[in-house]
């Protein structure tokens, strides 16, 4: 089955989350690290967008921002302006912010053992976020885990309650976690790597799980993940975050096809794919095409593209000047200077 | 590289047969032991008969999920946990009972990497000295000699010797796996386990990891016992493939054979479940439902009935044996 949800984002419609230049740096010692540098996105209603990249491009530190959860000192959102239906993020004091953590936007973590409390029950840390947000008592609060707890088919809800995080399986765990962020009904769901710690046949029922769930209540998802064939199975839309800056925006589908930045071509290049179920032919293994070196330091960027030292391309001025982001085909964004030369990617009408 | 520390225990005395490693129905059962007199009141069925040979310059892929006793494997093997049962051969010889002194030249021929560069590195020691433990702890060579053959370790495993005093978290995610293959190298083993070597790291800096693994393998002879989760992986990096499932083989067969005609259903349901990078594949999907059942009462007759969406009554009181259905393909199901 194709895990990813029919609704189609209705185009033009206003954006349900709008991200402007947002800027959140790293004070250290060892100077100003940029994890997020000037990143803007609209998310729409009901639709995933997944952000994607390797670990240190900015992708975990993005989702944190929105909720501005960066921990000060040492991080800082220096600019930027972050909109969830209208309002500004940025302007509320602490109070309101609490207001929206949890409720109008709710995150699921990588790690369920780690981001579960181990010494409460998890019928008590559904409830929690209940009572926190709505006005209602602790046993109805109770009642709604229970409830929840169903939701995302956690078999007999009512004993599950009164049990302690280790009694479940890691599935069962990223499953109480996704009852906890949807317990009080989010406008926006970010999935920080929800099923990366998972094993496949869980990942598989967890994302079955997270598509129908948006389907049923209209939540929008922004999915962060490392894994390009998680991003292709449930996806809408896809941002390509490299050393705190996006590099490529498309349409899944588009950027799997044509993706225009060196990047993004490495990364599809490095995945092992299953050949043989695609009837490829090789029994001996065959050697990965590899992006060389590695994701620079944040505190020593070079000049010019960041990518640059890594890209076979790069020429003198991928050296000397940042490229412009731009649209180079419809709906399709990134910044590279060579793009139209190396993958043709000059703007379709 | 190395001629000078390659250990030959016992040499000539091997069978012959060409094969790294041979484990024949090998079981770890872990006691449980509950109440004031630490009585045993049941057994985790960790590892419950399993059987297969690594040759020379090859890699047996072991999959399975978390839980299904795949890392017991490896561990079992090197003698990190002593086996219930069965035997493990390395290059012919069976090292199932030796004492710890006898194990020593054994361990030597045998190395594991982790899957956490993070947590598998001593923080307070040098990349340098992480690497030439083993030498030292071996007694190969004098303190010099050592870090020369530190130093070559560090430039075949692409790293530079000027980074032999900096501590491991100085070092990239990458960069820390690959101490960790210096340091499986430096004794010049025969065979290296890999327990889910490249799991934590990004796709980018995987791809360096799994053609070093290669090229190594290629250029040393290694055999390699691929311990992963990552069918992806799995695929690209083996020869032979060994799907587990609570603490048995359910499938084994050439790599080939494994991913274009599956024959135990949990071997279908685990590759339907990896995600395709390719949205344009649209793949109709057979999610098995529920969890794998706990170890400690794993369920009677053939282990997956209780996911599988083909099970009969069969299936839920007679154990399926691991049959030949040609060409090597060894499959444990009624229903085949």
């Amino acid at each position: 089955m194709d895990a990813r949800a029919d609704v189609q984002p209705e185009a033009g419609a206003q954006a349900l989350l709008e991200v402007d230049d947002l800027q959140t740096y790293f004070f250290t010692r060892q100077g100003v690290v940029k994890a997020v540098d000037g990143v803007s996105f609209a998310l729409r209603r009901g639709e995933t967008l997944a952000i994607v990249g390797e670990s240190g491009c900015g992708k975990s530190i993005t989702a944190l921002s929105l909720l501005r959860l960066i921990p000060d000192p040492p991080g800082r959102i220096v600019g930027g302006t972050v909109r969830l239906a209208g309002h500004d993020l940025m302007t509320l004091d602490e109070p309101a912010m609490r207001n929206v953590r949890g409720n109008d936007i709710s995150m699921i973590f990588q790690e369920p053992m780690t981001s579960l409390n181990p010494v409460m029950t998890i019928g008590r840390q559904i409830a929690e976020v209940i009572l926190l947000h709505q006005d209602v008592s602790r046993k109805e609060a109770l009642a709604k885990a229970v409830e929840m707890l169903r939701l995302v088919r956690i078999p007999e809800p009512e004993q599950r309650v009164r049990e302690y995080p280790h009694q479940l399986s890691g599935g069962m765990r990223q499953r109480a976690m996704i009852a906890i962020a949807l317990a009080c009904n989010p406008k926006v769901l970010i999935a920080d790597e929800p099923t990366t710690a998972l094993d496949v046949t869980i990942q598989a029922q967890i994302l079955e799980l997270i598509v129908e769930l948006q389907q049923k209540l209209g939540t929008a998802v922004i999915l962060i993940t490392h894994d390009l064939g998680v991003v292709a199975e449930t996806a809408q839309r896809v941002i390509v975050m490299y050393a705190g800056r996006k590099v490529e925006e498309a349409p899944v589908g588009e950027l799997f096809a044509h993706a225009l930045h060196p990047y993004t071509h490495g990364l599809l290049a490095s995945i092992p794919r299953l050949d043989l179920m695609r009837g490829e032919v090789n029994d001996t293994p065959q050697r990965l095409q590899e992006i060389t070196g590695i994701v620079p330091a944040l505190t020593d960027l070079p000049q010019g593209c960041v990518f640059a030292p890594r890209c076979k391309f790069a020429d003198d001025r991928c050296r000397a000047q940042y490229p412009p982001y731009e649209q180079k085909r419809s709906g399709h964004w990134a910044a590279c200077w060579n793009s139209d030369a190396l993958y043709g990617g000059a703007l379709h009408a | 590289m190395l001629d000078d520390v390659k250990p030959k225990p016992g040499a000539g005395a091997a069978t012959g047969s060409g094969n790294v490693l041979e484990v024949q129905d090998l079981k770890k059962h872990f006691p449980i032991r509950k109440g004031l007199l630490r009585r045993t009141v049941g057994h985790v069925y960790a590892v419950d008969g399993v059987t297969f040979s690594i040759k020379a310059g090859e890699t047996l892929g072991l999959v399975g999920e978390s839980g299904c006793g795949k890392s017991t494997v490896g561990r079992v093997i090197l003698r990190l946990i002593e086996p219930t049962a069965g035997s493990i051969k390395v290059e012919g010889h069976d090292i199932t009972r030796l004492s710890k002194a006898e194990m020593r030249p054994y361990r030597r021929q045998m190395q594991i990497i982790f899957q956490d560069p993070f947590s598998s590195l001593d923080p307070r020691m040098t990349a340098g000295n992480i690497v030439g433990e083993p030498l030292g702890v071996h007694g190969v060579g004098k303190r010099r000699e050592r870090r020369d053959q530190v130093a070559q370790l560090f430039e075949r495993v692409g790293l530079r010797r000027g980074q032999m005093d900096n501590y491991p978290h100085q070092f990239s995610g990458g960069q820390r796996q690959r101490i960790g293959i210096a340091r499986a190298l430096a004794l010049n083993p025969r065979l290296i386990i890999g327990d889910e070597p490249v799991s934590a790291l990004d796709v980018s800096i995987q791809a360096q990891v799994i053609n070093l693994l290669m090229d190594l393998q290629r250029e040393l002879g290694l055999g390699y016992l691929f311990i992963s989760h990552n069918l992806a992986v799995v695929e690209h990096i083996s020869h032979k493939i060994a799907v587990m499932y609570l603490g048995r083989l359910v499938e084994y067969a050439d790599k080939r054979t494994i991913f274009t005609s599956p024959k135990h259903p949990y071997t279908e349901a685990l590759l339907s479940a990896v995600p395709v990078p390719d949205p344009a594949i649209k793949r109709k999907k057979l999610v098995v439902q529920g969890d794998v059942p706990s170890p400690m009462r794993p369920p009677p007759g053939c282990h997956f009935h209780t996911r599988c969406p083909y099970a009969v009554d069969r299936c839920k009181v007679e154990v399926p044996a691991l049959r030949d259905l040609g060409g090597g393909q060894l499959v444990a199901c009624h229903l085949r």
